[in-house]
Formats: C-alpha cells, structure tokens, sequence
C-alpha cells in the first residue's frame, strides 16, 4: 500500500517536474532571451520566420536527443573527458540531422546553411549538458532539451517574423503588408538581427516585470533544483552545496 | 565659516552657457545652408525640413512622456537633429523618409542609450546611415524639379569635367544641405566667433583630407580636382557641423586633432577606393565609435604622475 502511494506520488511528482522543465526552457530561462546563449545562429539565420523556426525545431531535435544519450551515460563518462565527450555525441546527432534535412527538406538545407553543422558548437547544447543532463536522470534530462529547445525555436521565429514582416513586408513568405508598403531591407541584414533581439528582449523583461508588479508569482516555476547551479538564482543553494563540499573534506581529511 | 573652506565636488569652472543657447546658436548657424536649400530644390525641400524637424522633436517628447521622464526638447537638441539629418535628404525623398529618420536618430541612437550626452554616435548621422541602407534607391536618387542626374561628386568620381564655381555657390544636385560651401561656411563662421565650435577637428580632418587625396588619388596635388573634392559632397557639412558634435568627438585636446585625422583618412579611403562616391558619414560614424579608444590614449598625466623614476 504504502509503495503504491509513493508509487503514484512518484508518478505525480514526474509529470509536475516535466511540465516544470518545459516552462523553465521557454519563459523561465529562455536560452535567447534570458540566458542569451546561442547568440551566433540566433543573429545569423533569422531573417525570415521560415528559417527561424527551421534552425529552432534543427537544434530541438538534437538537444533533446544529446540529452537523452548524455544523461544514459553520466556515470560512464570519465568526469575529465566529459566535454570531448559531449561533444562527440552532439556531433553525431547533428550528422544525422544535417543527412535527413538535405535528404527530405533541401530548401531548408539550403537556407541554413553553415549554421546546420554548426549547430555542434551551439552553446546551449553544451550548456545543458553540462548544467542539466550530466546530472540528472533521463526522462527529466529530454523535457530539459525539448523545453529549451521549443524556448529557442519560439524565439527564433519570433525573431524571424518581425525582421520578415519589417524587411520584406511578408510573414512565413506570405505578402501581408499593404502594396505601397516600402520594405526597410536594413532589418534582413545583420544590424535588424540585432536591433529585433534587443526590442524583443526588451519587450519580454518589461512583461516580466509588469507580472511580478502585479504578484503573480514568477518564482512558482521553480528551477527544482537538480544541481542546477550555473543558472540557479538562489544563491544560498550553492552556497550550502560548497559548505557540504567544505564539510566533506574537512571529514576526509 | 569663511567662503574659503567651503567644500564642493567638481566641477569648479562653471560657463553661463547653457545647452539651449549653444544648441540655439547652432540651428542659427544651420539656417542659411537650410536656406539655400530651400532656395535650390524648392518648398519640397521645406516640407521635409518641417516634417524632419517635427518628427525628431515629437519623437523626444512622446519618449519622455512616456518613461515619465523630464521632458527636455526644450534645449533644441532634437531640433539640431532633426535639421541636420534633413539637410542630409535628398530633396525628392518622400515626407516619411523624414519620419522614420527622425524616430529612428532620436529613439533609437539617443533616447534608448540615455538621451542627450549618453548617445554613442551622432543620431542625425545614424539615422542617415539607417535610411541610406534600407532605402538604398531614394536616398541615392538626386534627380529633382531644379536638377537631373549625378551629383557632381559621383561625375568627379566617374572622370567627368565638373564645374568648380557652382559647386562652390551650390548650384549642383544633392541632398538639401550640402550643396552650398558658401552657406555652409557662413555658418561655421558663425559658430567659431562664438566659440560653440573650434578648428581643431575640422582644420585637421580637411587637411589631412587633402594630403590623403593628393597622395592616393592618382591625380597627385592637382588643385581643381581637390577643390572639387573639398567642395562636393557632405564633406564640409561633415566636418563643420557633425564631427563637431559635443557629444560624439573626443574631450582632449590631442583627442581631436587624432579624431579630426582619423576621418581624413577614413573619409579618402571611401571615397577613392569604395564603391559609392561619398563616404563623409559612415567616415564620421565610425570615427564616434573609435572616440573612447582616441580619448583613452590621449588622457593627459595627471599633475606628478610619470616622468623618471627615482
């Protein structure tokens, strides 16, 4: 009886932490707009919604796969090769991603380009391998990479409207700006990148702010603490991890 | 206690002037190159003056009413803006080129960096370059009622024969403003008898000019082809009106003649070796960027500091 409920309990608390670690990757830390990670493909391929949400769902894909295989093999993987590592099963995971887009959807290949093999490089999926999946079981370790990577897709596309909508007058390559609207081209150019990322950055802080003014409370999408410390906010969680650390080899010694 | 012990943080040397009269001075130094503008291409060219002008000073306003912040169009500055970068139009350019300059020079290069004194690069400049890469075709087209086909810049650079005298009057296509020397030198006067603006940057950004293009344009020191040069295009403007701007030059000394070399060399380099026959602004606006490293090298030694060590 008492196994059962602890069972359910078991079960409950997974599906709570699941949803928790989708929310986390797209508002809580999203990796575009909040942690401003992956700043190169994020600048580089957003000049149309299309190629947004391409490069977004590319990098999802792999990031939710390398945290998988990452998280299987954390305690086979040496803690002092751990970046090579990672860095040989992001790689083959982005091989096989690159193959089945140039197979099966060659304008995106296209259109992305040098970003595809680059996405190894992407420093999300590094992160996450280093501050979430290396450290955690697996089932939690895949929502970490399907939330941070529908958080940057979301913020791709979203990137990649507003510099289409501005720059092209079109949306998804559909024409919806009136004809005798005059495309500002500067916003399909690498200096739009930069200005629509800050103006939406801008936008998500000033919404966040207003929701905090108001008492909704942000904090209830707690990070969870999985020893998630490179992006915990409280700091007096890794403090006590370093007092324990302090303790420990103090008792060795 | 006696008025000698009384303690105060800098600044010690106060000036009477404020931001609103030199900013005044300067719109008044600007008016009759706006002038002969107007008197050039007609009351087209007025309407997008106005229309420039309105935008930069509503855009201030509007900012600052929002944010709740102290309403400051009050000290001209966004007018000075506005005209320069309206000056810098070509006359045929329709009236929301205008607007979206404006609201781009004012919220976007000066207000969202702090407002006046904070902006990194001159708004009315930023804003030119904004327009001139998002809307390539207008702002390049001269052709208007008064004038067709080249400005006489991009026929010197193509080889043609130019006419040295209505360059210099002003007689010729191109944008609103740069066109008259003559206007544009009257204002300047203005502003140095008032010691608004001094020789430093421009007298060195047109001298090394000069020396960069007698030596790299192949044409050696041939004085019609320099005067030319010196007379066509945004370079007087430039250098009397925008590489002066308080806020964007170095505040050394030393800082500004290297300022003043800096776009020399750079504006040359655009001209003779670039593709488009001007290069005055982003010369300029790259020269802004380049002003924290100018100052930091050129800060003189504090009083005791260096010297031989003992």
């Amino acid at each position: 009886m008492n196994r059962l409920e602890n069972q359910q309990a078991g079960k409950e608390g997974m599906g709570i932490q699941v949803k928790e670690r989708l929310l986390n990757g797209i508002v809580k830390e999203n990796p575009t707009f909040v942690l401003m990670l992956g700043m190169c493909p994020t600048l580089a391929v957003t000049t149309s919604a299309i190629n947004g949400l391409g490069m977004g769902l590319t990098t999802m894909v792999v990031l939710a796969l390398s945290n998988v295989f990452i998280s299987l093999l954390r305690n086979i993987i040496p803690d002092k090769v751990r970046i090579p590592a990672f860095i040989v099963i992001i790689a083959s995971f982005v091989t096989v991603v690159e193959l089945l887009l140039q197979g099966f959807i060659p304008f995106l290949y296209d259109a992305l380009g040098i970003y595809i093999p680059l996405i190894v490089v992407n420093c999300i999926i590094l992160g996450r391998a280093e501050a979430y999946a290396y450290k955690n079981p697996v089932i939690p370790s895949l929502f970490d990479g399907i939330g941070m990577g529908l958080g940057f897709s979301v913020a791709l596309t979203c990137i990649g409207a507003v510099r289409e909508l501005i720059g092209a007058g079109e949306i998804f390559g559909i024409h919806v700006m009136p004809e005798s609207y005059v495309p500002v081209s500067i916003f399909i150019m690498a200096p739009g990148a930069f200005f629509v990322l800050a103006l939406l950055t801008a936008i998500q802080n000033k919404v966040k702010i207003n929701g905090e003014k108001k008492g909704k409370d942000m904090s209830k999408i707690q990070s969870g603490c999985g020893s998630d410390c490179m992006n915990c906010a409280e700091s007096g969680c890794s403090r006590r991890l370093v007092e324990q650390k302090v303790k420990e080899d103090k008792n060795n010694a | 206690m006696s008025e000698l012990m009384k303690v105060s943080s800098n600044p010690h040397v106060r000036s009477k002037t404020t931001t609103s009269q030199i900013m005044l001075a300067v719109v008044i130094a600007l008016l009759p190159a706006a002038g002969f503008g107007i008197y050039n291409f007609g009351l087209d060219a007025l309407l997008l003056i106005l229309v420039t002008v309105a935008s930069t000073v509503l855009t201030e306003y509007l900012f600052e009413k929002i944010c709740k912040k102290r309403i400051t169009i009050g000290d001209y500055s966004a007018v000075v803006t506005g005209l320069l970068l309206a000056l810098n139009l070509p006359p045929s350019a329709p009236w929301w080129i205008g607007v979206v300059g404006g609201v781009f020079a004012i919220l976007v290069v000066k207000m969202l960096f702090g407002g006046l004194g904070q902006n990194f690069m001159n708004p009315a400049l930023g804003a030119r370059c904004f327009l001139l890469i998002s809307f390539t075709s207008i702002m390049t087209n001269f052709d208007c009622d008064a004038y067709s086909g080249a400005t006489p810049l991009a026929n010197l650079k193509a080889g043609a024969e130019v006419n040295i005298l209505d360059m210099v009057v002003g007689r010729t296509a191109g944008t609103i403003g740069e066109t008259s020397m003559v206007a544009i030198v009257i204002g300047a006067c203005f502003l140095i008898l008032l010691g608004i603006i001094d020789l430093r940057i421009p007298g060195s950004y047109l001298i090394s000019f000069v020396i960069f293009i007698s030596l790299f344009s192949g044409h050696g020191f041939d004085w019609p082809y320099i005067s030319a040069h010196l007379a066509g295009g945004g370079l007087m403007l430039g250098a009397f009106f925008m590489a002066t701007d308080y806020v964007t030059r170095p505040i050394t000394k030393n800082g500004q003649y290297l300022f003043g070399i800096l776009l020399g060399i750079l504006t040359g380099i655009f001209r003779i070796f670039g593709p488009s026959a001007e290069g005055v602004s982003y010369a300029i606006i790259i020269g802004n960027l380049l002003v924290p490293l100018i100052e930091k090298i050129t800060l003189p030694k504090a009083f005791g500091k260096g010297g031989e060590k003992a």
